[in-house]
């Protein structure tokens, strides 16, 4: 090596070992390709098998049930590019139901107010489910199983106590009652088919997430806080304040969910809801979430929560026996994952 | 920048006066002067625990100083956070803490300083000039990307590096610290990134190259620093100081020679050693347990 190095700009040279990535490459790269190769093969095979799931009916089924998931999928789906697991979410939306018609029904307050008050206790829940992942460091698993299993006994326990009942009363003749179920149950009947309000907030949710993540600095900061939170911080990300926040959206959109059902039914068990944590985690993993973080999409998710919908009610459509949905869910549990691998294998740091 | 051209006199970018540190009652550092000026290199060498950390973390504002004064242009502070440093033009670019590597490279390249258009809750990314501005200063840089939307974590280390460094040169730095920017690479790899921190250089800057590699440092330094278990052994220009001299400081001089004389010694003992494993085979120790398995039998 001389001692002075040549100062120059060296002409830029195309690195003769590099090949032009394939289109199919590029394209399976996207996090949410997978899930849609997914969907489309689960559409066929039942829209092949079964009759009755072709019809424009069984269609709104299928997105109702697809939004029941999707909704609080959009905020794991979030959260866990963003680093982070929420294992409370399937409890949470049954505790939001059961605060907004018990505090309203027992102070015969008007039902907004139960469901002002039930938002803020939802947005406290997933802000201590932050603060506690942030200021010690255990990770956000078991933080959050923890309040799993806290709300599980909080809502049974304190529904007996009011009630001395398993469900929470019967709400619809109760003031705002009407207008609540505007917002967050309706229902349109367009050419036999049963088009529920929940389904269109679910497309806007997902659009609004979309949007956040890919045009927003805040969704900037949510892929970087989860694939590198260090590097994150070392260049001025406020990587505490995004993942509070995250915990906080998963729990508004729990919340507007827990709405949904209230206002669906009437009136909650005190014991449901568990177990539904992990189908919101399944539906954002098969849309290519990275459980380490890092890289997903919403609309992955929502995808996911599609497919979801689409096996249950192909199921029954198709006349087979219910016991199969739990293989189907495992197997394309399974699949998404493998491709996920295979997806970061090709994006893993090169040295 | 007006003081890149003048000569002598001009102020340091940074200046330190008998720094020194203290963790407890161990002694990180003491006594270490260093100065950087715009458009040079100082190079900071030692090798491991000499203290190199410590004193980058006392120039990007990671820690504070115990004794002595750091100056930026003349006027001495005490930076409470990293954030403070950069305010005044310190950047510094750690070996691994660069970037995220499943993110695109211009999403690396800003983030943290986000382009934004539109107001209120219609305030997005200006993608496209983000985009842009990151191919143009990194062809600025010399590097030519066949894609600035392909993830970070598919360039090479080198390449990291320097987009790293093309980073903190856009973003207004004065003054780039460089930890180790070649400890893990490849010898064509660092030479890239040597490339780099000239050109950074003949923008103006001023460099703190931290390194234990003589061979690196010497050819694009100006200054250099030697740093010895907490202190300096050795503050020179270049034109005081030659390759030779630089690389047996680096190495302790006295010490490197005890040792090529011990590995010698360790070297030919071990040929004694080859030459006759048979012969020995009956009175060695190591075959012992072995014949005793036999007789087991």
């Amino acid at each position: 090596m001389s001692d002075t190095l040549d100062v120059g700009v060296r002409p830029p040279t195309r690195d003769e070992r590099l090949t032009e990535q394939s289109l199919p490459a590029r394209i399976l790269v996207r996090p949410e390709v997978g899930a849609l190769v997914g969907a489309i093969g689960v559409y066929i095979l039942f829209f092949a098998v079964a009759e009755p799931f072709r019809g424009l009916d069984a269609l709104a089924t299928i997105l109702y049930a697809g939004s029941t998931l999707g909704i609080p999928a959009v905020g794991v789906a979030l959260l866990m590019i963003g680093g982070e697991f929420d294992l409370s979410t399937g409890v949470a939306v049954t505790s939001s139901a059961l605060v907004a018609s018990m505090f309203s029904f027992q102070l015969t307050a008007n039902l907004w107010v139960g469901i002002a008050v039930s938002l803020l206790v939802a947005l406290c829940i997933g802000w201590l489910n932050g603060y506690l992942v942030i200021r010690t460091g255990i990770p956000s698993f078991l933080v959050t199983l923890a309040m799993f299993l806290m709300l599980q006994g909080l809502n049974l326990a304190v529904t007996k106590i009011i009630t001395g009942n398993v469900a929470s009363p019967n709400i619809s003749d109760m003031e705002g009652f009407d207008s609540a179920r505007k917002i967050f149950a309706q229902e349109w009947s367009i050419g036999g088919a049963n088009l529920r309000i929940s389904v269109l907030w679910w497309l806007l949710f997902v659009a609004l997430a979309t949007w956040v993540l890919l045009r927003t600095r805040i969704g900037n900061w949510i892929f970087a806080v989860g694939g590198a939170a260090h590097s994150a911080r070392g260049v001025g990300v406020p990587v505490n304040r995004v993942k509070i926040g995250l915990f906080m959206t998963v729990s508004a959109l729990t919340w507007f969910t827990g709405m949904n059902l209230l206002f669906s039914f009437n009136s909650v068990q005190s014991g449901e809801g568990v177990g539904n944590e992990f189908l919101y985690i399944i539906a954002a993993v098969i849309g290519g979430c990275l459980l380490t973080g890092g890289h997903g999409s919403a609309v992955g998710a929502a995808i996911g929560a599609f497919i979801f919908g689409m096996t249950t009610q192909g199921i029954v459509y198709a006349g087979w026996n219910p016991d199969w949905f739990k293989f189907f869910l495992g197997a394309m549990l399974l699949a998404a994952t493998l491709l996920n691998l295979w997806v970061r294998r090709r994006t893993e740091v090169t040295e | 920048m007006s003081d890149t051209t003048a000569t002598g006199t001009r102020t340091p970018l940074l200046r330190l006066t008998g720094c020194a540190k203290h963790y407890g009652n161990i002694i990180a550092l003491t006594g270490v002067d260093l100065e950087v000026c715009a458009g040079e290199v100082t190079c900071v060498l030692g090798d491991n625990g000499a203290g190199k950390s410590t004193l980058i973390k006392i120039i990007s504002g990671m820690h504070q100083h115990d004794a002595g004064t750091y100056e930026v242009e003349g006027e001495p502070v005490r930076f409470a956070s990293p954030r403070d440093a950069l305010d005044r033009g310190i950047a510094t670019v750690y070996q691994d803490l660069a970037v995220v590597p499943l993110m695109p490279v211009w999403r690396n390249f800003f983030l943290g300083s986000e382009k934004r258009k539109g107001f209120g809750p219609f305030s997005r990314l200006d993608v496209d000039l983000m985009r842009r501005t990151t191919k143009s200063e990194l062809a600025a840089m010399g590097i030519d990307l066949r894609d600035v939307d392909q993830p970070i974590g598919t360039l090479s280390g080198g390449e990291r590096q320097c987009v790293a460094i093309a980073r903190a040169v856009y973003f207004g730095a004065k003054v780039l610290i460089l930890d180790e920017p070649t400890a893990a690479l490849g010898v064509k790899q660092a030479g890239v990134v040597l490339r780099y921190i000239v050109q950074a250089r003949e923008r103006g800057l001023g460099v703190v190259f931290i390194t234990h590699n003589p061979h690196h440092a010497y050819p694009i330094g100006d200054r250099f620093l030697i740093l010895n278990r907490g202190r300096s052994i050795g503050y020179h220009t270049k034109d005081e100081i030659t390759r030779e001299e630089l690389t047996s400081l680096m190495a302790g001089g006295a010490e490197l020679e005890q040792l090529s004389h011990e590995l010698e010694q360790a070297a030919t003992a071990a040929a004694n050693g080859a030459a006759s494993p048979s012969d020995a085979a009956g009175t060695t120790g190591r075959t012992a347990p072995a014949a005793e398995k036999e007789e087991a039998k």
